[in-house]
């Protein structure tokens, strides 16, 4: 027991330590903060898919509609109604969230296929009006004329807009906000409840849990978790976009969850930094890094179902196993 | 040390180098610096290779990987050699921001070339006079890149949309008739298009029967072309581009509606006529560049090495817009010796382009007050087959001046604030 | 007006025809093995190339004969050997291996033919309309309109009468019944989604006589597929018609109307049905849920 808790602490600081330091060991090995700062702000949000997907059991594929709309919220907010980048995030969020919210309560009856078709298709609705309503988003050239304030921390100003490092840590903080709320809600009864009916829904709706109520909570924190991740992708590009929106990039989150590992809480960071590090490597090698990313795809989900982590597991667990034998 | 992420030119180098060191050799001129291999002057270009305008940027990349040949053969720039690196943008902002980032903060690239989506030019350009450095804009014609989103470190060689609707506009007027209906996309690009036909066209004494704003991405254009027919115009105005002008004039030639009402347009490119099928290749356009100028010293030159690596197939516009904005870098670096960007941006201001590299009749310079390149426009006529040249899908009737179809400084709305 | 509004809805059934020919496709597949299929549009997209580079040799009318059983025989090809080991699992793989698939067809068909699109021409009787005043139905769309009849005609009949027919409509009830018959579901489940493959082949001739031809051509043409599922009702083809139908026809009425929300009111009219009618317009209670 406390043999796990010892290994539990040591990862956690490892990983934290790994990200603290990110702009100073990423340099020598051919990386540059920017990238860091992007597998953040895309970690976090496929740790919110898999918030669902991993603990809850529930396949949302369109949840890249209330990323973009985080993104969305935060650029008018930027542009029309605060010079405060932290309450830009925040109204992103909100934004973010409460859609998720409002559109939860629609599809939480549906279940499996149906359900992943039905968030499918409500995501694309996101994106058509996102495209269409050119004269609030900007259309197809996205919205434009805004960008990160430095934050005004009364004796201070800390210059996110121009220094690459300072950003990162911003987004850093907010990570390790976002993060730790993520784990207190796991930890807690209903993120056990939650669990409860990823395992078992028939057992769980027989012991009187309110499956649906439920999964539209999970599926509304998701979204708040997703709304975030988008405003700070608004504010690492200065610029929000439709395709942001689009299933694809959905599809994309999930499989960042897959690859990392859906049962595990840092798995999908994992799979975030293998995605964007290698899409980025590729692309800059290949014109047909799309071919070679698909192939990733078809090989994660034929023989590495469990992702990188739950094969690290296995491992140790069959090794485990062995030492006890031995 | 040679960067792992480095330019799909790596093959040539050895070669360019062997070619640069006797060209360098025999200039004897106080400008060489002495050859250091290690230390090459970087281009970054960032373009979308995937997604629906894969085939333009593709385009520009080989006009752009053509030029770095070119100026690496006559020494390259300051005597160091060039190395183009190039991107894709996969047509998403994020990806594109972030490229541009990269090949900034970490290769360390002295020029950046990019991107066909007006959008992602935008936002590119953004980070670039953050961290000042010189940007060309090769294809993205959105107005406000040098109208009122101006940067004092952006140049851009492709059209505005007010140059286009201007070069053609008189032309449709007096040959065509009056009463105009419009197809337009619906987006910043075709709005903008839009705005200055119709005006153009109020000057005139014209009148517009309607203006269809169809979506992005539009598959079927009967719903606006039943309107358009019922409207009865004497031209019938196509503004979309790319897929959507593919589509939209394959169904207007099935319906039989080019024998009623003529059609026109403004910015036409050749891939798009390439794309369609010989009986749907009609109206009249302007190109931004054609391949064809008997007359014109150079363009043959071109045509021939672009053959060569395009698997025999003649260079577009946009081939023409990457090898411009490439040699538009070491044109005004190797002139004032200095590879400062502000130095550079400044000396940029109504700089023209030399006869090899504008490829066209006309003075070619990029102007002062907004940093636009007064390219010319070539009017005339698309063609079903080329008469001589499987290719030769366009007749030229006339070449237009760019000053003359550009708007003044003033109505375009940009103010160049240069950095103190 | 009147006649205005009319022509749109004609039009939009025309439209909706071509709907009808993907969704089915889509449907096939889904019904029977829970498999969304999101590498359709890039089969439509082998399609279409196939044809184009066949016709040289045997004509606009072979290529339409023979694209669709090679793009086919492609389906089959990739069920064995990618799709068949995820039955067993949670549908998210295989969701996300179709996904992954539609990159590599997408970044395959632009590697093979390049990114720049190819003209391709139907025989000219085709291209011409019909008359002065239904100028928008040309010889080309009732030749579509035609040949998705005649399609959807022979599926319904096998589907209907013949014995592999009725054990697909047997196993989309009931799997597991089947298997304890005697019946090799494998086998089943290949040729259902060689099946589907086909119509999403087919489709692809068909728009590329009318559609630009380009490795993109393929990816606006899935979401109307899965509107026209989930309008008609998961589970149900008839309900699958029905809902093709209905979407393209109010798509081209509000294209006359508001052009911008054309492709949104699909959304909308998706919204509707969930809200009313949760289970599709003719599906059946129970469905994959």
């Amino acid at each position: 027991m406390i043999d796990m808790q010892i290994r539990k602490v040591i990862v956690l600081a490892t990983i934290w330590l790994a990200l603290l330091f990110a702009p100073y060991w990423m340099a020598p090995l051919g990386g540059y903060t920017a990238l860091a700062t992007r597998v953040l702000v895309l970690g976090l949000a496929a740790m919110s898919v898999n918030f669902l997907l991993g603990f809850t059991g529930v396949l949302s594929f369109g949840h890249a509609a209330y990323f973009g709309l985080g993104a969305y919220g935060t650029g008018l907010a930027l542009k029309f109604v605060t010079a405060s980048t932290p309450l830009s995030l925040v109204l992103g969020m909100l934004l973010g969230g409460l859609a998720g919210g409002l559109l939860g309560a629609l599809i939480v009856r549906r279940r499996g296929v149906y359900f992943a078709m039905v968030t499918i298709a409500f995501g694309q609705v996101f994106y058509y009006i996102a495209f269409q309503w050119s004269s609030l988003t900007g259309g197809d050239d996205g919205l434009r004329g805004f960008s990160r304030q430095p934050l005004d921390l009364g004796f201070f100003q800390i210059d996110i807009l121009s220094n690459t490092d300072y950003f990162y840590y911003f987004v850093l903080f907010c990570f390790a906000l976002a993060v730790s709320a993520m784990g207190i809600i796991l930890g807690s009864p209903f993120g056990r409840v939650m669990i409860a009916i990823r395992e078992n829904e028939r057992r769980a709706r027989f012991l009187g849990v309110p499956i649906e109520r439920h999964i539209w909570i999970a599926f509304t924190l998701s979204c708040f978790f997703m709304g975030l991740a988008g405003a700070l992708y608004a504010l690492v590009n200065n610029f929000a976009d439709p395709r942001g929106l689009h299933y694809s990039q959905s599809g994309d989150f999930v499989m960042m969850a897959v690859m990392g590992g859906m049962r595990s809480f840092w798995g999908p960071l994992l799979g975030a930094a293998v995605f964007v590090i290698v899409q980025d490597y590729l692309s800059s090698i290949t014109v047909n890094w799309m071919s070679f990313v698909g192939m990733l795809f078809v090989l994660v989900v034929l023989f590495f179902p469990r992702g990188l982590l739950g094969f690290i597991r296995r491992k140790r667990a069959a090794r485990g196993t062995q030492h006890e034998s031995a | 040390m040679s960067n792992p992420f480095s330019s799909i030119t790596a093959d040539r180098r050895s070669v360019l180098k062997g070619a640069a060191a006797v060209g360098a050799m025999q200039i004897a001129t106080p400008f060489v610096i002495p050859v250091r291999a290690a230390d090459n002057i970087k281009m970054g270009m960032v373009d979308p290779l995937t997604g629906v305008y894969a085939a333009p940027a593709g385009n520009e990349v080989m006009g752009a990987k053509l030029a770095v040949e070119k100026i690496n053969a006559k020494g390259g720039i300051l005597g160091r050699q060039v190395e183009l690196l190039v991107e894709d943008s996969a047509n998403d902002v994020g990806t594109g921001v972030q490229k541009a980032r990269k090949l900034i903060e970490r290769d360390n690239v002295n020029f950046i070339i990019g991107d066909v989506n007006s959008g992602i030019a935008a936002a590119i350009a953004q980070v670039t006079a953050e961290k000042k450095v010189l940007h060309v804009v090769s294809g993205g014609h959105t107005d406000t890149i040098t109208g009122k989103d101006c940067h004092w470190n952006v140049y851009r060689v492709c059209n505005t949309t007010r140059m286009e609707a201007n070069s053609v506009s008189d032309l449709l007027y007096n040959k065509y008739g009056k009463k105009w209906h419009f197809i337009t996309p619906d987006y910043a690009f075709g709005h903008t298009l839009y705005d200055a036909c119709a005006a153009n066209l109020k000057k005139l004494g014209g009148t517009v029967t309607g203006n269809e704003l169809t979506p992005l991405g539009t598959t079927d254009f009967s719903p606006y072309l039943i309107k358009a027919r019922a409207a009865k115009p004497d031209v019938l105005l196509l503004l979309v581009q790319g897929s959507d002008m593919i589509n939209c004039l394959k169904q207007i030639v099935q319906f039989g509606l080019d024998k009623q009402i003529h059609v026109a347009g403004t910015q036409q490119e050749l891939e798009s006529l390439a794309g369609l099928p010989p009986e749907a290749r009609i109206g009249i356009w302007m190109f931004e560049w054609y391949w064809k100028q008997p007359n014109v010293p150079h363009v043959a030159e071109f045509v021939a090495d672009i053959r060569k690596v395009n698997g025999g197939k003649v260079p577009t516009a946009r081939h023409w817009f990457g090898y411009t904005s490439a040699m538009t870098f070491a044109l005004v670096a190797n002139q004032q010796k200095t590879l400062d960007a502000v130095k550079l941006a400044q000396a940029l201001s109504d700089f023209e382009l030399p006869p090899e590299v504008k490829l066209q009749p006309n003075k070619v310079y990029y102007r002062k007050g907004d940093h636009q390149l007064m390219t010319s426009a070539f009017i005339g006529e698309a063609v079903s087959k080329g008469k001589d040249d499987p290719e030769d899908l366009f007749k030229v009737d006339s070449v237009v001046a760019g000053d003359k179809t550009a708007p003044p400084v003033a109505d375009t709305g940009c103010t160049v604030k240069w950095p103190a | 007006m009147t006649q205005l509004l009319l022509f749109n809805v004609t039009n939009g059934l025309i439209i909706g025809a071509f709907y009808v020919l993907m969704a089915l496709g889509l449907s096939l597949i889904l019904n029977l093995s829970n498999v969304i299929n999101f590498a359709h549009g890039g089969f439509l997209v082998i399609g279409g190339y196939i044809a184009y580079t066949l016709t040289p040799y045997v004509g606009f009318w072979g290529g339409l004969l023979i694209a669709p059983p090679l793009t086919a025989a492609i389906g089959f090809a990739v069920e064995r050997v990618l799709i068949r080991p995820l039955y067993g699992r949670d549908p998210l793989y295989s969701l996300l291996l179709t996904f992954g698939l539609a990159f590599i067809i997408e970044d395959g068909t632009r590697f093979f033919w390049g990114a720049q699109g190819k003209p391709v021409t139907v025989p000219a009787f085709l291209a011409t309309p019909l008359s002065y005043d239904f100028f928008f139905i040309t010889g080309y769309r009732l030749f579509m309109v035609t040949v998705v009849v005649l399609t959807v005609a022979l599926l319904f009949l096998f589907l209907r009468y013949t014995k592999l027919g009725v054990r697909i409509r047997a196993g989309t009830l009931d799997l597991e019944t089947v298997a304890a018959l005697g019946i090799n579901i494998r086998m089943l489940r290949s040729i259902n989604f060689a099946a589907g493959i086909f119509l999403a082949g087919l489709s692809g001739v068909l728009a590329a006589g009318q559609l630009g031809l380009e490795p993109t051509m393929g990816t606006g043409l899935l979401m109307p597929s899965f509107i026209a599922i989930i309008v008609g009702g998961v589970g149900s083809l008839t309900g699958t018609l029905l809902g093709g139908l209905l979407i393209g026809v109010a798509s081209g009425v509000t294209a006359m109307f508001f052009p911008a929300a054309s492709e949104a009111v699909m959304y909308v009219l998706m919204a509707v049905v969930l809200l009313v009618r949760p289970r599709g317009l003719l599906g059946e209670e129970g469905m994959l849920t």
